[in-house]
């Protein structure tokens, strides 16, 4: 049964890229980007585990249906997170197009965000 | 061929050999009756257990959506709370399940290559390496304990963080606790799948022609892998640059 069998400097290679990307998430963390500073951070974790996934878990020399279950997962993942999160921004919305008058707003519970002793 | 002489145990395909020669059951020892080839029932096994992480994806899923929620909510405080965690001790972890996944990888890889041995050596490490990551997340969680930031019992509200924000920064410390912990008993599991892969790759029963098991625990362990890559950045490194 023709396998791919990766070489041993390939593996090596990917576990020193990996290294290499958490030297730089946690160096980059240490710098003050503001916003710039998670998009960083995911970028990077998602390119470790894409590493990951490609070669470690074989799945670049996969059938096209394992690679379809793959990025499935990751959709729904999206999915969860995307909707999820819609749904919180949204929130008050139906009120303001409907014109209703705007509630009193809750009172930030301390720390949230709105709450006027946080930096 | 004569079964004698041999130390080493004769493997699938000296065994599927003898027995195509004997005219019994003329295929691949390890080949299961309701599949054709070796190469459909390991495309069936690894569609099965990508299947599983799918699950698992969306199980830790589930926690990371809760982490954002709680993020966006308290940014301020969660840097604080970040910033009481190690960072060393998390970016060693790091490494150490990075390293642990090319192991794995080689463990795989040395039964592609007919080399019985070297798949228990390279599966020894991995149980080291992941054993390793465990014992330190266990100083860490002493750690926490110790600090009075451990949950139900913990005292948020010592002026570690800012006054009145001792809520969300237990907040923080209860997905910390939840999501590393889950993962650690994921570790757990998959060190214990582990070690019971070493007795049948010591006793020859992986080779060129089959290894399913070793692979389909290899993807759980890269899994497991990869929930920590994103567990790093989101609970160790928020307040890096913060104060």
């Amino acid at each position: 049964m023709p396998e791919h069998v990766s070489s041993v400097k390939s593996y090596v290679g990917i576990f020193l890229a990996l290294l290499v990307l958490t030297g730089i998430t946690v160096w980059v963390a240490e710098l003050d980007l503001g916003a710039a500073n998670d998009v960083v951070a995911l970028v990077i974790a998602v390119t470790k585990g894409t590493l990951v996934v490609l070669f470690f878990m074989h799945v670049k020399y996969s059938t096209r249906l394992t690679k379809l279950t793959v990025i499935g997962a990751f959709l729904w993942l999206i999915l969860l997170i995307g909707i999820t999160l819609s749904d919180y921004a949204s929130r008050g919305a139906s009120d303001r197009v409907r014109g209703a008058p705007p509630e009193q707003p809750m009172q930030p519970i301390a720390g949230e965000i709105g709450d006027p002793g946080v930096r | 061929m004569s079964s004698s002489a041999s130390a080493a145990p004769a493997s699938p395909s000296e065994i599927a050999a003898s027995l195509a020669k004997a005219g019994v059951h003329d295929h691949h020892p390890a080949l299961q009756h309701h599949f054709d080839t070796l190469a459909q029932q390991k495309e069936s096994a690894t569609l099965g257990m990508w299947m599983f992480l799918v699950t698992e994806v969306l199980f830790f899923g589930g926690l990371f959506a809760t982490y954002v929620i709680y993020r966006l909510r308290f940014p301020g405080v969660f840097a604080e709370a970040s910033h009481k965690l190690n960072v060393i001790a998390g970016g060693f972890n790091t490494a150490v399940l990075i390293c642990s996944s090319l192991t794995m990888a080689l463990a795989i890889r040395s039964a592609q290559v007919d080399r019985r041995k070297a798949i228990v050596f390279w599966l020894i490490l991995t149980v080291f390496l992941g054993s390793t990551f465990l014992g330190v997340k266990a100083y860490e969680y002493h750690h926490k304990y110790v600090e009075h930031l451990w949950p139900f019992t913990g005292d948020f509200d010592r002026g570690e963080f800012t006054p009145g924000h001792g809520r969300a920064a237990q907040i923080f410390f209860s997905l910390y606790f939840v999501m590393t912990g889950i993962h650690a008993l994921h570790m757990v599991i998959g060190i214990g799948l582990l070690i019971w892969l070493m007795f049948p790759s010591w006793r020859g029963r992986f080779d060129s022609t089959y290894h399913n098991p070793l692979e389909m625990t290899g993807l759980y362990w890269h899994f497991v892998d990869i929930v920590w890559i994103f567990l790093f950045p989101l609970l160790y490194l928020l307040g890096a640059h913060a104060r």
